[in-house]
């Protein structure tokens, strides 16, 4: 008969359930204790155990048992002290003694629901199979009968436009004297048009990121812009901009987002008769690809005295976004309230434009947009797109696979002849396997004039550990080991936003290498090949049918 | 590469110089084809200078639909012009190649030009939708004192094939192009020269651009912008387009398909202009490798390269004669006596522009006031 005792082991889970189990080798260990230390969520713990050994002294063989107390390193089996793969451990290890190994039989999701509460995490999609972007290929070369352009020695003008752009025939010219000019009395509005770098820094907030990254992402663009050349932009996020940056020149660099929660507009509204420049743009946030439905969500551990001085709230509570903006009931509501307003609040100046998750409905948004005279442009976030914080389920099952949804819009603004007019902007799952230049220019030759990428600047300027598997995704937690998503001085600490900066602007001159090393081979050097879907293909007849591109194997 | 050669003088002159100067310039080249478009006519046509002129090929069967929906349009045929053909080895003759002078219905005799090349348009573009099909109508150009030729084999046999030695065909300005098939299956409407309402253009090279710009085209809702079997047929819609639709002077042509860069933009006094237009006319930026020569519907001729000049052009010749050349020797075949040192390569900003009557030659540079 078992003994009841051995029972009570039942309501606890096994290492095998865990995503990932931490291989911790006793012969290298020297117990100095950095890897419990740094361990962000506990999930090892430094313990004592009995150990029996047979020993044997002399110069005969004479074995005995003994047993010792040993300092032993152990991975704890508490759902919420799993492992989560992050590495930190690894990382600060002197003798390579511990790391964790992923677990692909997990049973992860079966049990992380205790207490009622649905998994909520950071990251994006965890689908580490081959995203669409990523098998695209650019397959029409120049050879011989048009000559390739030399990426090192040719001219390049890797720019896009940001803004409405006026049709030709309704641009206010006139002939006087032989010579055209514009006619400044025709009365027609011309729309704000800012000229960029296609790869844009999608929103990521202050309050989701740390001081120390938000300030190293900042700097390093305006080190792009002002020393590099590259007229790089950045999107806020919705939660501010810290009050000194709203007043300095470098607002030309900043997309501020106003999302359904209006934090930090108090500030930012407050701020404008003290700019001295105007802002880069202004995106209004309708959804997010990585969590469609949902708002924005600030965890209560993360809004400190500075995340809650900007935002105009109190300390320690949740900050959750509503889904939708509550004043608007409509798209047309949206569009012609929202976009007005923000528009006239900068003496129409400054671009607004939507922002949107990757959806099936994209261009009924789209249409109704290129309608409306005053939107800048449209952003759509495909399913691959990050987060700081959302439900599992928000961030692994909704949303809209970005390529044909970019490519469904463009082909739409074809038909109606708009394709220039109302600038398209993709992202979502950008850079997602490291591609950064050649997923932004698979996408622009479905269509998009821009791009906009977060999760990879994170990974590439602050080594975020986030991957496809899961691997730490504590972004809500604010106990990023990184210190990039964190209001907790001793993690942010860790980081330095020199660092960042360096690393941004190393990013972004790559890309740009990269960029002209793909359209050169292609014959475009002058514009942005948008639309130049003839340079395309895939390796998947279904989806070139899809994608209206060429087949190839 | 194809090779181009367009001449434009004060006096009448033979198709055959052209084919000749193609001949001179044809090392190299494989020669599958020859497209011909003459304005300014002479001869026998001198006198029918406000009539539509219908050019293409057509089968026997083509010929009788042809009649019956020419009559039902309410065109009256005046005179039909056609080339003697002689039967060459290696050229498969059509049916019939003509060149048939009409009279506009009754209805449009006194209507406003605008308006008689919208219907000589649509008429032509209706005969390419019967005829394509069965390629049993080929309608190249409809329009007042302008005729096009077009066949595929080598030039220099196709003046022979035509007869173009021996009748009596002559006009003012001629572009003619020597094609090098590469990309595309050989097509007759693939050839250039391509023309629209008095505007044409023949270009050498590829053209990396031409998806999005024939999606821009396609979509300004003209209906002109079809076709599209060659990829340098944009470049004669982008010409109609700016010059003739968006009402911008002949320069502007080059701002379009090569826009400054924004530091040069800079330095022109019409910069906001330039800004504007380079914004909305992003799609129609080209890179060629390209060099373009064209005419506008008052005669004037023009050759422009793309942004880096990755295809060779030369215009050279004198006062009352000047050549718009590919290759240098094709330009010495055609005006030997001439000051060399007077002959211009224009650059990557520059546009040279022949006035009517081959009058002056002048270059004009976007980088200028």
């Amino acid at each position: 008969m078992e003994p009841a005792t051995k029972l009570d082991y039942n309501h606890q889970l096994s290492l095998k359930e865990l995503p990932y189990i931490i291989r911790w080798r006793d012969d290298r260990c020297t117990r100095c204790g950095r890897c419990t230390a740094v361990c962000p969520i506990k999930a090892i713990e430094p313990t004592v155990k009995v150990q029996r050994m047979v020993m044997s002294e002399g110069p005969m063989p004479t074995p005995k048992a003994v047993r010792n107390i040993v300092h032993v390193i152990e991975q704890v089996t508490d759902i919420n002290r799993y492992c989560t793969g992050c590495g930190t451990c690894t990382l600060v290890c002197p003798n390579d003694a511990i790391e964790p190994e992923y677990n692909p039989n997990n049973k992860f999701l079966h049990f992380k629901n205790r207490g009622g509460e649905s998994y909520r995490r950071g990251g994006r999609r965890n689908d580490p199979s081959i995203s669409t972007l990523d098998r695209l290929k650019f397959t029409r070369i120049s050879m011989l009968t048009d000559p390739a352009l030399d990426a090192g020695r040719h001219e390049f003008r890797i720019r896009t436009l940001l803004g409405r752009i006026l049709p030709p025939e309704e641009l206010p010219l006139k002939k006087t004297n032989g010579k055209l000019i514009i006619d400044r009395e025709n009365g027609n509005f011309i729309p704000p048009v800012r000229e960029i770098f296609p790869i844009m820094i999608g929103s990521m907030s202050m309050g989701a990121l740390s001081p120390s990254m938000w300030e190293g992402l900042a700097m390093g663009v305006a080190y792009l812009n002002e020393i590099d050349g590259l007229p790089v932009v950045m999107c806020t996020g919705e939660g501010g901009v810290p009050p000194r940056l709203l007043k300095s020149r470098y607002l030309r660099y900043i997309i501020l987002q106003i999302a359904s929660g209006y934090f930090g507009w108090d500030e930012i509204i407050h701020s404008i008769p003290y700019m001295v420049e105007d802002p880069a743009g202004i995106e209004i946030k309708y959804g997010q690809g990585a969590k469609p439905g949902d708002g924005g969500l600030l965890m209560a551990q993360k809004v400190l005295k500075l995340i809650a001085g900007i935002r105009g709230v109190p300390q320690f509570v949740d900050l959750a976004s509503p889904p939708t903006h509550q004043t608007k009931y409509s798209i047309e509501e949206a569009v012609a309230k929202m976009i007005q307003s923000m528009s006239m609040a900068w003496g129409f100046r400054v671009p607004v434009y939507p922002k949107i998750s990757g959806t099936k409905t994209a261009r009924a948004v789209l249409n109704n947009l290129a309608r409306n005279p005053y939107a800048a442009a449209l952003s759509i976030d495909g399913e691959d797109g990050g987060t700081g914080a959302a439900y599992n389920v928000s961030i692994d099952k909704m949303g809209h696979p970005i390529a044909s949804n970019i490519r469904e819009c463009y082909l739409d603004l074809v038909k109606q002849g708009k394709q220039n007019e109302l600038p398209l902007i993709a992202a979502g799952g950008v850079g997602k396997k490291g591609n950064l230049a050649a997923n932004a220019a698979a996408l622009i030759m479905l269509g998009a004039s821009a791009v906009s990428v977060g999760k990879y600047i994170m990974q590439a300027t602050a080594n975020c550990f986030g991957d496809e598997y899961n691997r730490c995704n504590l972004c809500n937690t604010g106990k990023c080991p990184r210190g990039i998503t964190t209001q907790d001085p001793t993690l942010y600490r860790r980081l330095d936003s020199d660092k960042v900066a360096e690393r941004l602007v190393e990013v972004f001159r790559s890309a740009n290498v990269e960029l002209k090393k793909i359209f050169a081979p292609m014959g475009r050097s002058t514009e942005l090949p948008i639309g130049m879907s003839d340079g395309l293909s895939i390796d998947d007849k279904a989806m070139a049918d899809r994608l209206e591109i060429s087949y190839a194997c | 590469m194809c090779r181009l050669a367009a001449i434009t003088s004060s006096k009448y002159f033979s198709p055959l110089e052209n084919v000749m100067a193609l001949e001179t310039m044809k090392e190299g080249h494989d020669g599958s084809g020859l497209g011909l478009t003459m304005k300014d006519l002479g001869g026998h046509f001198e006198e029918l200078k406000e009539y539509p002129i219908l050019s293409g090929i057509c089968s026997k069967e083509g010929a009788k639909t042809l009649d019956d929906f020419m009559d039902k349009a309410g065109f009256k045929l005046i005179d039909v012009w056609a080339p003697k053909i002689k039967q060459l080895k290696g050229i498969t003759p059509r049916d019939h190649y003509f060149a048939r002078i009409y009279d506009y219905p009754k209805s449009y005799q006194s209507k406003p030009m605008k308006e008689k090349e919208h219907l000589l348009m649509n008429i032509r573009l209706t005969l390419r939708k019967i005829g394509e099909p069965d390629e049993s109508i080929f309608a190249f150009s409809f329009y007042p004192d302008v005729i096009t030729l077009k066949e595929v084999g080598d030039p220099l046999q196709l003046a022979e094939f035509f007869g173009l030695d021996k009748v009596h065909l002559k006009a003012k300005v001629i572009f003619a192009q020597g094609r090098q098939n590469t990309n595309y299956a050989i097509y007759l409407y693939a050839c250039h020269p391509f023309f629209i309402q008095g505007y044409c253009s023949m270009t050498n090279g590829e053209n990396t651009a031409f998806v999005p710009i024939r999606e821009f085209l396609m979509s300004r809702g003209f209906p002109g912008y079809i076709g599209y079997n060659s990829d340098s047929e944009v470049f004669t819609h982008i010409l109609h387009y700016s010059v003739r639709q968006l009402g911008l002077p002949l320069t502007y042509y080059k701002d379009v398909i090569t826009p400054l860069k924004d530091k040069e933009i800079h330095t022109r006094e019409d910069r906001d202009v330039l800004r504007l237009l380079k914004q909305s006319l992003r799609p129609l930026c080209i890179d060629g490798p390209n060099v373009v020569i064209g005419f506008t519907p008052d005669g004037t001729c023009f050759m422009v390269h793309d942004s880096k000049k990755l295809r060779p052009g030369v215009v050279g010749g004198v006062e009352g004669k000047y050549a718009l050349m590919s290759e240098e020797c094709g330009l010495d075949s055609i005006i030997p006596k001439r000051n060399k040192s007077e002959d211009i390569f224009p650059m990557k900003y520059d546009m040279v522009i022949v006035k009517p009557q081959a009058e002056e030659v002048k270059v004009w540079s976007q980088l200028q006031n």
